[in-house]
């Protein structure tokens, strides 16, 4: 990653329309979390449209402690090697190094993820720096806009990772609906005042309130762990899910991967979700977002 | 002439994308998830995506055993990408996709993510041949993990190269493109599309 190959990159590739384009075409679909090159397998087979690869699912991370960090390059690479969809991977928030190995090592998108520990408690890393698109979280919409400012081609909504309770995942894409909705009903020169509460450019409000949607896709992120959390997130107008400990934590991963793929497309049929939600075992046993301490809760990592 | 129907395949994708720019090339446009949405339609749009969680979803419905019914009772088909892979009829490195059922149709052999990872995707300005109006001015092309065409038939013309590679096809009433005319605002394909399903109109 050098300064060079940068701007190479901003002339000759587009980098903003091929890096929020890939978002686009993951759109209606899951990105599931795996940690082993059979469990890839075992995804791309149930009809993931991208895999995560980390070294802990974040139930994991959750139950060992400590610093949780990006995953050993040979791990990624081997799942590169696995798989024919795109590879995800996660870097520390603030991690830019973490971030230059991973884009040296061709996955094909990063997630700056509050999953793992913070590197930095201040600054995000400056995106726009790299030729390989990030997706990073959010809580609301001024730290998916303040997100977007600094380079991210892709936002997911936050929930709380780990815990298979979806009703973080159900406040935070609410909430930044809601602030979408909001911007869109307010006079021109109401933005200005709503640029500086949302902290975020102002032209980038004013884009939002005239268009009615963020300028990058949404997904939305932690404690989907069954078909119905998957349609749900569909329903309330999620452009697609991330499943992580939800799948490879549950009693019969394959099928349950399989089973909210297919609730993804068929979000609003209650039929197909009904059937697919059948005879799936153990969900994962999860823990309830309310007994969490705060200072365990991941969704208020970020700035 | 009246405004041709045509679908877009809504398993997964850009499926809003294509919705909107062939809305605003005139045409009437619906979602397709299931066989029985596929009548009435004069053309389908399969969109970029995952070709391989296509296939998947597609399957256990038999959509594409249907759609591949409907283009030979008539229905025009324009494949992006993923879409491109589903209409070819060999696929080189699709591991990932055997044993499931494809579109097929279109005399060319692809190969999946051809130029690479997402490092390798681009954007290039494109000569495209024959669009409505014979307009020269370059199609601003977006390339995602795009496919290579590795080879065709003879009946298989190409409208558009990318150094030296054929990047967009037509054959009779299927238009195939290994990038994404959907992401740009520059809708003439779409157009192109909509005028080549008026001349095979179903109904």
């Amino acid at each position: 990653m050098t300064t060079e190959s940068t701007s190479h990159t901003a002339a000759a590739t587009g980098a903003t329309a091929v890096n929020t384009g890939l978002a686009q075409m993951l759109k209606g679909g899951v990105i599931m979390d795996v940690v082993t090159r059979e469990q890839a397998r075992i995804a791309e087979d149930a009809g993931a449209v991208a895999v995560m690869a980390l070294e802990r699912v974040p139930a994991d991370i959750r139950a060992t402690g400590g610093v949780a960090r990006m995953s050993d390059p040979d791990l990624i690479t081997g799942i590169i090697d696995e798989v024919s969809i795109p590879v995800m991977a996660k870097a520390r928030i603030g991690h830019f190094v973490e971030a230059q190995i991973l884009e040296h090592l061709k996955v094909d998108y990063i997630d700056e993820s509050e999953v793992l520990s913070p590197a930095d408690y201040i600054h995000h890393i400056d995106k726009s720096k790299f030729k390989v698109p990030f997706v990073c979280g959010a809580t609301n919409l001024g730290e998916a806009l303040r997100r977007i400012t600094e380079g991210a081609s892709m936002i997911r909504s936050k929930g709380e990772a780990g815990t298979g309770d979806v009703s973080e995942a159900m406040k935070h894409i609410r909430t930044i609906n809601g602030e979408i909705a909001r911007l869109t009903s307010l006079a021109e020169d109401e933005l200005y005042l709503a640029a500086k509460e949302l902290q975020a450019p102002y032209a980038l409000v004013k884009q939002i309130a005239r268009e009615g949607r963020l300028p990058v896709v949404l997904f939305v992120a932690g404690g989907v762990a069954t078909p119905a959390d998957a349609a749900m997130m569909m329903q309330m107008g999620a452009d697609g899910v991330f499943v992580g400990s939800g799948i490879f934590k549950s009693g019969n991963p394959a099928e349950r991967a399989a089973a909210i793929v297919k609730a993804t497309t068929y979000y609003d049929d209650p039929a197909v979700v009904a059937e697919a939600s059948k005879g799936l075992g153990e969900a994962m046993v999860g823990i309830n977002v309310a007994d969490l301490p705060a200072p365990h809760r991941l969704a208020e990592r970020g700035w | 002439m009246s405004t041709p129907r045509i679908g877009v395949l809504a398993l997964q994708g850009a499926v809003a994308e294509h919705a909107r720019a062939l809305r605003a090339a005139g045409a009437e446009v619906s979602t397709v998830r299931r066989p029985s949405e596929l009548e009435g339609l004069d053309g389908l749009i399969v969109p970029g995506g995952e070709s391989t969680t296509m296939a998947r979803l597609a399957a256990p419905v038999r959509l594409l055993e249907s759609i591949r019914e409907r283009h030979a009772e008539g229905m025009a088909m324009f494949g992006t990408c993923a879409g491109m892979i589903l209409m070819a009829d060999q696929i080189l490195d699709a591991e990932a996709l055997t044993g499931f059922e494809r579109i097929g149709g279109l005399d060319v052999v692809v190969r999946r993510n051809g130029y690479g990872g997402q490092l390798e995707s681009f954007v290039g300005p494109l000569q495209v041949a024959g669009l409505p109006g014979d307009d020269t001015t370059p199609f601003e092309a977006v390339f995602i993990r795009a496919p290579v065409i590795e080879s065709l038939g003879t009946d298989v013309e190409v409208i558009a190269s990318w150094q030296d590679r054929p990047v967009a096809v037509r054959q009779g009433r299927i238009l195939a493109a290994s990038f994404h005319p959907e992401l740009t605002p520059d809708h003439r394909l779409h157009r192109y599309f909509v005028e080549i399903t008026a001349e095979h109109k179903v109904s």
